[in-house]
């Protein structure tokens, strides 16, 4: 019997040692190499022609460029132009992961907190890197909200506080469990198919059915909101907005 | 006590955060569609809000199954 776990194991392809590190090329590294060329693909290929009127391709990479575009406007305003193609990025691989990972005997990348939680880090970093460039230590007015008696001020500047820096642990943990939990979820009723047999075992697949839609679009969702939650701690950053 | 016996206790009541965010999901699409049925031209627009939160919410669910996961497999 398989465990509904084995899934989520990393199996190393091609051994290879840096300096004492493990750098070895696994099935993880594989699938995110191949989320990188499907979506460079899409837009490379899509945009070749660069008809005035979209063919079906250009209509998707249009349509995605558009939506982020849309959403760095609504969210951070004029100064957000500049992350855009960050944000893009960032919301592209997530979505191409996420989805590659619903293919049946594929590995998702996203389901482990190693990556999400890089991917995290690196945006906390970076937003906190901004915010001190821009507004120097005035940053800091960001944890002390304003029109607040100051003996209120000793309890929240503390939970403000802690509220930043939990913030990469949160966006890396959602992500990650979204996908752990759904992919789990899958295999979990799949084996109930089998264990069911050909009488009962309908049943467990019709779910199957409706809750890969599901998952379809948890898969979109959760790269919607990676990218939606990049775009409100970067507008905190900029917009000190208190 | 056992303490596998402990762990599995541990487990299931890790999941009792599902009470809040049941409540948490309902409270979001039930706000949704009332407001929705009050003036329906505007909800197209709060649509997108409306899985930002869900999706928010649901990730309180999945916070509680990783401990879970983690009293089970990794203590």
């Amino acid at each position: 019997m398989h465990s509904p776990m084995e899934q989520f194991e990393i199996k190393r392809l091609l051994h290879l040692n840096l300096f004492g590190i493990d750098a070895s090329f696994t099935n993880s590294s594989t699938w995110m190499i191949i989320a990188v060329i499907l979506a460079t693909a899409v837009f490379v290929w899509g945009m070749r022609q660069r008809a005035l009127v979209p063919g079906k391709l250009q209509s998707v990479a249009e349509l995605g460029y558009e939506f982020i575009a849309g959403m760095v406007r609504d969210n951070v305003g004029d100064a957000g132009k500049k992350y855009f193609p960050f944000i893009l990025t960032l919301f592209i691989f997530i979505l191409f992961c996420n989805v590659l990972g619903l293919v049946p005997y594929s590995f998702t990348p996203t389901s482990h907190i190693v990556v999400t939680f890089a991917m995290a880090a690196f945006v906390f970093i970076g937003v906190t890197i901004i915010g001190f460039a821009r507004h120097g230590l005035h940053f800091l007015s960001l944890f002390v909200p304003k029109g607040v008696p100051f003996v209120l001020l000793l309890l929240l500047v503390p939970i403000e506080i802690i509220s930043y820096f939990i913030r990469p642990f949160s966006l890396a943990i959602r992500l990650f469990a979204n996908m752990l939990a759904g992919h789990t979820m899958l295999k979990v009723f799949g084996g109930f198919v089998v264990m069911l047999g050909i009488i009962g075992g309908w049943a467990p697949l019709a779910f199957i059915v409706v809750f890969t839609g599901l998952e379809l679009l948890i898969a979109f969702l959760q790269a919607y909101v990676f990218a939606i939650l990049t775009c409100l701690y970067l507008n905190d950053a900029i917009h000190l907005s208190h | 006590m056992d303490a596998s016996a402990a762990k599995l206790i541990g487990a299931g009541l890790a999941t009792i955060a599902l009470a809040g965010v049941g409540v948490g999901i309902g409270n979001i699409f039930g706000s949704f569609v009332s407001g929705a049925l009050r003036n329906p031209e505007a909800a197209p627009r709060v649509f997108g809000n409306v899985l930002l939160g869900f999706a928010l919410t649901e990730a309180v669910a999945l916070f509680a199954l990783v401990i879970a996961f983690m009293i089970l497999f990794v203590f």
